[in-house]
């Protein structure tokens, strides 16, 4: 569920994002306080309309006058804040944490179906990435192209899980979930079967739209042409909170 | 049922005790791995030819000597550890001799003086019945004071009383970081809800650490009375105890005390027949190290997967189901009964400004005496290793002791000095952690230490946080990349950079921990790192393009 849902009893804070005054309820993450003022905070994990996963950790931002980073998208805004989303160290390690993705799996933008319109690219661009320190894994990675529709190129999955949560909270399929430890992490698909075969699939393809990356694409779609459109989902999770 | 019924009790298992002497052999894990067991099998069967009843032999807990066992002591009924004739290296074919000494004069070429500083510097409180009791009877427990305090607890004290003696005496967290365990009690008290839970984390999982298994193996009923009493501080009305399943002895000695509990009324709808009613319940942990946390210690007993989550809202609001939790590690319980039974004023007058009490210890590595220690806090880690561990073997020189496994860091031979507390190994860029200590002797490379460790980590990273999954990779291929000497140094500064995002950034503890080997080794070894890199002149950045 997302965090924010409309009770009767909640209070308004105010709060000082990056010098700006601000209001808020006070069951509101920062991220979406950050949002709702056009803010700009990278995330990769977070999704209007899922729960919140705090994976990514590109959203943690700076308490004034507290020496720890916090999750944007898992605190809450409280009376008094001080909160500064942008800083030089707070870049620093964003790249860096961009880097890491870039360096965990086979990220090859020329050839891959979400060029242009992919999260990552974004914001590495963002960010001002033009190099990678880190040594590549070069991990062996496989692609399944078992579904009809579909396809799932775990070269491009950076673990977000938005998949995940979108199926078992939206749809109410759950066919994805997680396997394995650390960087052996896999989505997987039931029990670790092609995805095809997969019986709890309804083929909504709701996992497609909310993929960041081109991890999830439409079968028949060539570099540079899968663009995702993933407005539905704020618009359903109103519903469904109803 | 009131203390003088438990009391009565007591007193007639102590008389139903004819025997004037017995043998007491240590079936914990690790005088089990170097064959105990044949050597009690050995000696009942001896005694039992003997016939005469006036011995009697028992297998108790650790004696805390492991590096010397199968241990066997041969003392008076009930005389402490100190006051016995103890053997090691006991093998089957010495049973009659032992049998045949009891009372009369030691078998020499066995003995195991415990007049030396192993024994004498110790202060036992969490291991006052190890080595003692036979862990899986009861009734031995109670005549040893098991379950007076829980009694003492619901019968004469109301629960803000237990809370405050907990919070007078200064308690700490044993799992690692030194939360105050009577504010957390406290916190979780005052909580709202018609449900509460105590958890019992005994996930222990550091490399090297085996202090909750010798507690669970020796005196599983002294981790249940605490769990009781914490329930009926805090209103909870369930208990799990989440054990992981690589101690098959500790999962057997823990459902044998649980069952034996809820029978003679100490777990149940109505404990000691009072309207207080708890239950406990085990969990078996399935191998993750990361599940020693508490949030994924949760999520694993509720079905999920053993991940962890953002904190807050901390277990004490929204933790077990959505429940007001309190989750306490297995050395916390354990110190629980004597502090309602001795009162918090006894208990504060052990250990040191800020860290009371005493601590259990894991001793590992290059030293002579490797096993089970409990110590007063403040003692020096010199006293530790020295005296009582009795210091390097082989004529090595002491290079650096380890504590707080992959969340801990190393401390060089310039602060032995230091008294062992939470606040002291903090500002020498470790922690007090949950008991592990490894000695290193002067062969050590303290690169591959901070290898060993990174790699662990790496393993056990659950793999939800970028930071921690990937972060940790890439720093055990940049150390590895150093300890095979191929490093540059410019992979020493990544790994430096790699050591702050990993830290800052992580999720949970085990992620924003993970770097403090690296950090530790480098601040007093860094000419170790140095010296392994290799001194060409800049090479092209190793780089690819990422983008496009």
């Amino acid at each position: 569920m997302p965090l924010s849902t409309a009770r009767s009893n909640v209070r308004v804070v105010t709060l000082k994002i990056d010098g700006r005054d601000l209001s808020a309820r006070e069951d509101e993450t920062l991220l979406e306080v950050c949002r709702e003022h056009r803010i700009p905070v990278p995330s990769l994990c977070y999704l209007e309309g899922l729960s919140v996963w705090a994976g990514c950790r590109l959203c943690m931002v700076e308490l004034v006058n507290q020496n720890r980073l916090v999750a944007s998208c898992a605190t809450r805004a409280a009376e008094g804040m001080e909160v500064q989303t942008d800083s030089e160290r707070l870049r620093r390690y964003r790249r860096t944490l961009i880097e890491l993705l870039f360096a965990e799996r086979n990220h090859v933008c020329a050839v891959c179906v979400s060029n242009g319109h992919c999260e990552l690219q974004t914001l590495a661009q963002r960010l001002g990435i033009d190099h990678i320190r880190f040594a590549y894994r070069q991990a062996h990675e496989v692609l399944d192209s078992s579904h009809e529709l579909f396809r799932l190129d775990h070269n491009r999955c950076i673990l977000c899980t938005r998949c995940v949560r979108v199926c078992d909270e939206i749809e109410g399929a759950h066919v994805w979930d997680v396997m394995g430890r650390g960087s052996q992490c896999r989505i997987i698909s039931d029990l670790a079967i092609p995805w095809g075969q997969s019986e709890t699939c309804t083929n909504c393809g709701k996992c497609v739209q909310v993929c960041p990356t081109g991890a999830l694409i439409k079968q028949g779609t060539s570099a540079g042409e899968m663009v995702k459109d993933r407005h539905f989902l704020p618009i359903l999770a109103r519903r469904r909170a109803r | 049922m009131h203390l003088e019924d438990l009391e009565a009790l007591a007193a007639r298992y102590h008389a139903e005790e004819t025997h004037e002497q017995e043998i007491r052999v240590c079936v914990a894990a690790s005088c089990q791995s170097s064959g105990s067991l044949p050597v009690l099998e050995a000696l009942q069967s001896a005694c039992a030819g003997q016939g005469n009843g006036r011995c009697k032999v028992k297998g108790v807990g650790c004696m805390g000597l492991c590096s010397a066992g199968p241990l066997v002591a041969v003392a008076k009924r009930h005389a402490p550890l100190n006051e016995s004739v103890l053997y090691r290296a006991v093998t089957p074919q010495d049973a009659a001799e032992i049998l045949a000494s009891s009372g009369g004069a030691p078998v020499e070429r066995l003995r195991c003086p415990t007049d030396q500083p192993f024994f004498q510097r110790q202060v036992r409180i969490v291991l006052e019945r190890s080595g003692l009791i036979d862990p899986e009877s009861l009734p031995e427990a109670i005549a040893h004071g098991g379950y007076s305090a829980l009694i003492q607890a619901i019968t004469e004290m109301t629960p803000a009383e237990v809370i405050r003696e907990v919070t007078a005496s200064g308690l700490r967290g044993r799992g690692g970081a030194g939360y105050p365990t009577g504010l957390k009690w406290s916190t979780v008290a005052k909580m709202p809800g018609a449900q509460k839970y105590v958890i019992c984390n005994a996930d222990e999982g550091d490399p090297g650490a085996f202090m909750d298994r010798a507690v669970l193996e020796s005196d599983p009923h002294r981790v249940l009375e605490g769990m009781a009493i914490a329930a009926y501080a805090i209103g909870a009305s369930k208990g799990y105890v989440y054990v992981r399943a690589e101690y098959p002895l500790a999962v057997a000695r823990l459902e044998t005390a649980i069952r034996a509990a809820r029978r003679a009324g100490f777990l149940g709808a109505r404990v000691a027949d009072t309207p207080f009613g708890f239950d406990i319940e085990l969990r078996l942990g399935a191998g993750a190290f990361v599940c020693g946390e508490e949030t994924a210690l949760m999520a694993s007993i509720e079905g999920l997967r053993g991940q962890p989550r953002p904190r807050p809202p901390y277990p004490a609001e929204s933790g077990l189901w959505g429940c007001p939790t309190l989750i306490n590690n297995v050395e916390t319980f354990a110190n629980i009964a004597s502090i309602v039974r001795r009162g918090s004023d006894w208990f504060a007058s052990i250990g040191t400004q800020g860290s009371k009490g005493t601590k259990v210890f894991a001793l590992a590595g290059r030293i002579k005496n490797t096993g089970l220690i409990e110590v007063p806090m403040g003692i020096s880690l010199r006293t530790i290793i020295e005296e009582i561990g009795g210091g390097i073997p082989d004529g090595k020189g002491f290079k650096a002791v380890q504590t707080g496994g992959p969340s801990g860091g190393c401390i060089p031979a310039d602060y032995l000095d230091t008294p062992v507390d939470y606040d002291s190994l903090k500002s020498l860029g470790t922690i007090m952690g949950s008991g592990g200590m490894i000695v290193m002797d002067e062969t050590a490379c303290m690169v591959d230490v901070a290898r060993f460790f990174m790699e662990f980590c790496m393993s056990e990273s659950c793999g939800k946080c970028v930071p921690c999954r990937t972060g940790t990779w890439q720093m055990h291929a940049l150390l590895d990349r150093i300890a095979r000497g191929e490093g540059t140094p410019e992979d020493l500064a990544l790994l430096e950079e790699l050591c702050e995002v990993v830290q800052s950034m992580s999720l949970c503890g085990l992620g924003q921990t993970a770097p403090n080997p690296v950090l530790s080794t480098l601040r007093y070894f860094r000419h170790e790192y140095e010296a392994k890199l290799q001194n060409q002149p800049l090479r092209k950045p190793q780089t690819q393009r990422g983008t496009g």
